[in-house]
């Protein structure tokens, strides 16, 4: 009994703290404000370490706290699934919340929607929250739904920006056209295990895996079977909400919101909750070979092209963000050859690196005096150290540098690919062996371009205003309170509550692969709640057999083709930037268009805004125009009007209002009448 | 239960206490005529609770029955009860009308007693309607609320009133007079019952449910509005003052899916499985082609009066899926949207007020000046967009998942809401609230004052409740849409 108050304290703590601060945010001053919230994530927190603690010793739950809704047969109730799964995620949330809390403090300091701000973080902990402590379709899709909202409110902070609530709303409607996709998936796992409930769900899931449905009635082309069907529909949401190609242009854009919120909903946990929702259903993805083949062939490409894009980036958070999506697609491919342990495992490291990125960056962008341009930037280890640091151990975490936790967690999903013999599988291979070369690349241009060489900033840089050709949406990004630093002035280090967090991210992205790959990955740790079909899927058995340890597992990396490439990504991208700067802007003209390409980023922005944006706008006015105003309206609202109207013209002509002419009209009448009575026999 | 006539009086009390305040008479005593107004929506709302309470939701069959003659020699009868689909509404429409008399108090200096009789006359004439278990009664009560909104309309109304007021009549008149001769055509059928509930069991053979449904499907479809009899919608709405689209949009609307539950499905089940996909393909068009219009939109309350369309899409579509999810998650997408577009026509009305323009494009920015208005318009446009947690989920939800058990491709078509309800909701959001302070208009607004914050508050925690915790709404019409169900699963043909 006692625990389960304890669940519910989690999500809890950080509502009323979001409530403290959101309802009140005229009236209150801002300690309290941010002490309310960080006091609530840090309630949340705490209890999270006991709750993952008793969930250690064995005491796992499953339980409902209330029934939402019944209807016929069905019941929807809210409740807690509380299993290794879910405390992994509920402590990665609250400790990443609770650092971004803290950070928070120092960045936003001088907004005047400070109070706001806090209010929505902590809203969106507690969203995220509910979330992965669901038991059931139904609050996952409530939590999946308002981490979105949260994240459309916060994209859009800076109200008055264009491309901000252009951003914001993008996000949403991208985002919305995976829910759909997963709302239909939902529908489907009701209307064949007749029940939402996880359990029960992935209990009647094996005796289901013979069913087809048919699409086209009697056609029998339109087949498919039923667990393809589910799976895809409920991937086609994780697609929305982990920014996975073709649904992945949301992203980028999210930079618009402040960087807090970069590194807690747009790296570390909102974005990875498609992740966790397929690792969380694999006892449905494990019955569809197909389905798998989709999610593995999907996430590879996201890894592999969402890479390329991060190479020509020059905004420090626009590097972040295609690393963040590039590393999503790793995550991804690790589901699909049924690696979701180390897909977890994957989530759970780049959570902590990806988050103290995203967060140097942000102290990066403070003591520049929020200019976020790496062109105008160098040479800051000087002036930042911390933040120099701290940034270097997280680039070394993402490259996967052996040791580190980035390698554990990469390394095994790279190892997986290899093993797993489902179709796509050799393509997924060739693109996270390819990503690892490229995320040195980028991750070490950005690094190089930041920390060393040359000091760029205190010029007059009005160039880079206009360098975002290729995205129109994207001129004004976030330089509306851009100031730079003026000429002559001096980068400086940022406070401790902004270096602090830093800090307390350096240290589980060194150290947390080490400590975990072992019992996490291969060991008991997931049993009974990540199932896998060995028979079908082998690939985690195999690669079982050949773990060793983990210092084991980084020695021999240290001689292996991915810790190469990542050797020599660094390398060459010292190179280019530091030794050899004409080179990559001889490329750049050699291969124009590629480059061309690459900067409007695959064209999907263009694609979009005309055929969805631009069809859509043009099939409502046609449907407006043509159909209601001029069929509906026009022809048969107003024309029969127009009919009665034309009848009643003519018999009014019969109304004269002349005596002579009624009594005329009578005359002929009584003679007519008279004539047929006379003639009637 | 209660031995008071509480249904009577939900009628009764508030065309009283509208007659009292017409007595008032002109506007020197405006402010007496707006509080007995309010007395009278307040009392009239009250007298409604018990029926909440006092309700046994095991029972599936008719409640707080009154039952008396009235017109003996045509065996017409004053009768009335409420089930489990019927006495929700009666109480959304009581707790509307305070609304209602509310979001008119500072706005309407002209005319006053007449404006507010005109509300309150409407409500207890509408009340009639959810509760008259005889046809003629009900028959009545239906023509005779449209005259209040005809006026309203008409009088109180934008500049194209006249048109707006005479196509809404015509449009409903019409379908009216169809309705009308279908309950003559039973009438007689029945050997000479006006009963609605005798209607339901006596035996008719298909041709005639055939025709009879057609019938009630005009009469129906026009007050629902349903594609393609839905244009004197905007229109109205257009030209209505806040007011009067509040009770068009929250209650109104709901009158012709209502008809549907009680005539339709239980007197003609055979004709009604046999013409469900008609009022399927109708629903369907209703929730995509008019999604893509709402996007289109540059007035804002023909905006939400297309998204209004589109919602009560999901309605019809629930009913003839014939499944428990598929009614109930219907009924519930009538009170949330009860709740949902009333609070949008107030948002709209309180800055048409302030501005008297209702383009988007006169807007921008609002947010820098009405920053409580904005968090709240914001909810109610989540709401509208169908945000889980609001009301406006649950609806959607329940019939998009009972939908896909009915046939996947239905189900596809009515979750596209899901994307084109956001894109025509957020967008306009963004357009007026979002961005630099647009014009001069928008430099100059002040943000919302006490009473339209306690209206909008109301609603918005009417809102969440039902979002968050949906069970005690669905909870009251279980029996009735089991009992409904079996009855429609029973053919009639003899």
């Amino acid at each position: 009994m006692e625990m389960q108050k304890l669940y519910l304290l989690v999500p809890l703590a950080p509502l009323i703290g979001a409530m403290i601060a959101g309802l009140f945010c005229r009236i209150i001053p801002r300690w309290v404000a941010h002490t309310a919230t960080i006091a609530g994530v840090a309630i949340a927190f705490i209890a999270s370490v006991i709750i993952f603690k008793d969930v250690l010793a064995g005491n796992t739950y499953n339980g409902a706290v209330y029934t939402w809704l019944t209807s016929g047969e069905y019941k929807f109730e809210v409740g807690f699934l509380i299993d290794t799964l879910t405390t992994t995620m509920m402590l990665v949330v609250t400790f990443v919340s609770l650092m971004v809390h803290i950070y928070t403090i120092g960045y936003m300091q001088e907004d005047p929607g400070y109070n706001r701000f806090f209010s929505y973080i902590s809203l969106f902990t507690f969203s995220m929250l509910m979330l992965v402590m669901s038991n059931n379709f139904m609050q996952l899709f409530f939590g999946w739904e308002a981490v979105g909202l949260v994240s459309y409110l916060l994209i859009g902070f800076w109200y008055t920006r264009p491309t901000a609530i252009f951003a914001n709303m993008k996000a949403f409607l991208v985002n919305r056209v995976g829910d759909f996709g997963f709302i239909l998936g939902i529908g489907l796992v009701l209307a064949f295990t007749g029940s939402l409930d996880y359990a029960t769900v992935f209990e009647r899931a094996p005796g289901l895996v013979d069913t087809t449905i048919n699409l086209f009635a009697g056609r029998e082309w339109a087949t498919v079977s039923l667990m393809t069907a589910t799976c895809i529909c409920l991937f086609i949401g994780a697609m929305g909400k982990s920014a996975q190609v073709p649904l992945h242009v949301w992203l980028p854009d999210s930079m618009e919101g402040p960087t807090p919120i970069s590194a807690l909903i747009h790296a570390a946990t909102m974005v990875t909750a498609g992740i966790f929702m397929v690792a969380r259903m694999s006892p449905l993805f494990e019955l569809s070979t197909t389905a798998l083949s989709f999610v593995i062939v999907i996430g590879a490409i996201t890894a592999l092209f969402m890479g390329f894009l991060g190479i020509i980036q020059n905004d420090i958070k626009r590097v972040v963000a295609y690393s963040t999506l590039s590393q999503l697609g790793y995550m991804t491919v690790a589901l699909g050859a049924s690696a979701y342990s180390v897909a977890i495992f994957h989530l759970m490291t780049h959570a902590f690196f990806k988050a103290l990125l995203f967060l140097g960056a942000g102290s990066v962008i403070i003591g520049m005096h929020h200019d976020q341009d790496i062109r105008n930037m160098g040479g800051l280890r000087k002036y930042m150290p911390i933040t120099w640091i701290t940034s270097l151990v997280g680039s070394l975490a993402l490259i996967g540098t052996p040791f580190m936790s980035g390698f554990y967690s990469k390394d095994s999903i790279i190892e997986a690919v290899a093993m797993s013999h489902i179709p796509g599988a050799g393509f997924a291979y060739f693109s996270v062996l390819a990503g690892v070369f490229v995320t040195a690349f980028y991750s070490f241009r950005m690094y190089f371009l930041v920390f060393h060489g040359e000091e760029r900033f205190g010029k007059a840089h009005d160039a880079h205003h206009h360098d975002h050709d290729g995205d129109h949406d994207d001129e004004e990004t976030s330089h509306d309170h851009h100031h730079g630093l003026a000429p002559g002035q001096k980068p400086h280090e940022t406070p401790w509550v902004v270096t602090l967090p830093l800090v307390l991210l350096a240290i589980p992205s060194v150290v947390i692969g080490f400590i975990a790959i072992g019992p996490m990955v291969f060991g008991d740790y997931f049993k009974g709640v990540i199932f896998i079909d060995h028979h079908a899927h082998p690939a985690m058995e195999h690669l079982a057999e050949e773990f060793h340890g983990a210092a084991a597992m980084g020695i021999h990396a240290l001689t292996s083709l991915p810790f190469i490439l990542a050797l020599s990504g660094v390398v060459v991208s010292w190179f280019f930037y530091m030794k050899r700067p004409d080179i990559p802007a001889a490329i750049q003209r050699r291969f124009s268009a590629l480059h061309t390409l690459l900067e409007n980023k695959y064209y999907f922005d263009k694609f979009n805004e005309v055929v969805f944006a631009g069809g859509a706008r043009l099939l409502g006015k046609v449907f407006w125009r043509g159909g209601d105003v001029a069929i509906i309206d026009g022809l048969i609202v107003n024309g029969s009007a127009k009919v009665v109207g034309w009848i009643s013209s003519i018999t009014r002509l019969f109304q004269t209002g002349y005596v002579y002419h009624y009594a005329f009209t009578m005359i002929i009448g009584v003679f007519v009448l008279m004539t047929l009575w006379i003639n009637r026999a | 239960m209660s031995t008071y006539p509480l249904l009577s009086l939900a009628i009764w009390i508030p065309i009283f206490a509208g007659l009292v305040v017409l007595a008032t008479g002109g506007d020197r005593n405006a402010s007496l005529a707006r509080v007995l107004a309010l007395a009278g929506a307040v009392a009239a709302f009250l007298v409604t609770i018990p029926l909440w309470t006092g309700f046994d939701t095991a029972n599936g069959g008719m409640q707080f029955v009154e039952l008396g003659a009235w017109i003996p020699r045509f065996n017409i009868n004053y009768h009335l009860g409420v089930d489990g689909i019927s006495m929700l509404f009666v109480i959304l429409n009581a707790f509307v009308t305070i609304i209602v008399v509310a979001a008119g108090w500072e706005v309407i200096q002209t005319k006053v007693s007449q404006y507010n009789a005109a509300f309150l006359i409407m409500s207890g004439l509408m009340n009639g309607i959810f509760t008259s278990l005889d046809g003629i009664l009900f028959y009545v009560f239906f023509e005779a609320s449209l005259i209040p909104l005809y006026l309203i309309i008409g009088v109180w109304g934008g500049p194209k009133r006249v048109y707006a007021a005479f196509k809404f009549f015509l449009y409903t008149l019409f379908g009216s007079l169809l309705f009308l001769i279908a309950l003559m055509y039973l009438f007689i059928q029945s050997g000479g019952s006006f009963s609605i509930l005798e209607w339901h069991k006596l035996p008719i053979a298909l041709g005639a449910q055939v025709w009879l449904f057609l019938a009630f499907l005009v009469a129906f479809a026009v007050k629902v509005p349903m594609w393609p009899v839905h244009t004197w919608l905007p229109d109205a709405h257009v030209e209505a003052p806040t007011g009067g689209s509040i009770v068009l949009a929250a209650i109104a609307l709901k009158l012709g899916a209502y008809g549907f539950l009680r005539f339709s499905l239980p007197i003609l089940p055979d004709a009604s499985h046999e013409l469900s996909g008609l009022v399927i393909a109708l629903s369907l068009i209703a929730v995509v082609y008019i999604g893509f219009v709402a996007l289109v939109q540059e007035d804002m309350k023909k905006l939400v009066a297309y998204s209004s369309i589109a919602h009560m899409g999901f309605v019809t579509l629930g009913f003839f899926m014939f499944s428990p999810m598929g009614v109930e998650g219907a009924l519930v997408q009538m009170v949330s949207h009860g709740f949902v577009s009333g609070a949008m026509f107030f948002c709209i009305g309180v800055m048409y007020d302030r501005v008297h323009s209702r383009q988007i494009a006169d807007y921008g920015g609002v947010v820098n000046k009405m920053p409580k208005f904005a968090a709240l318009f914001m909810l109610f446009t989540m709401a509208n967009a169908g945000l889980p947690a609001t009301s406006g989920f649950v609806g959607e939800f329940m019939v998009i998942l009972g939908a896909v058990k009915f046939n996947f491709w239905v189900a596809f078509a009515a979750a596209s809401s899901m994307v084109i309800g956001a894109a025509y909701s957020l967008w306009m959001y963004k357009r007026v609230i979002f961005g630099d302070v647009a014009n001069h208009h928008v430099e100059e607004l002040s943000d919302i004052n006490l009473r339209e914050f306690a209206i909008l508050g109301i609603l918005a925690i009417a809102t969440l409740w039902m979002g968050l915790y949906p069970q005690p709404f669905t909870e009251v019409m279980h029996a009735s849409v089991n009992d409904l169900l079996r009855h429609v699963a029973i053919s009639k043909i003899q």
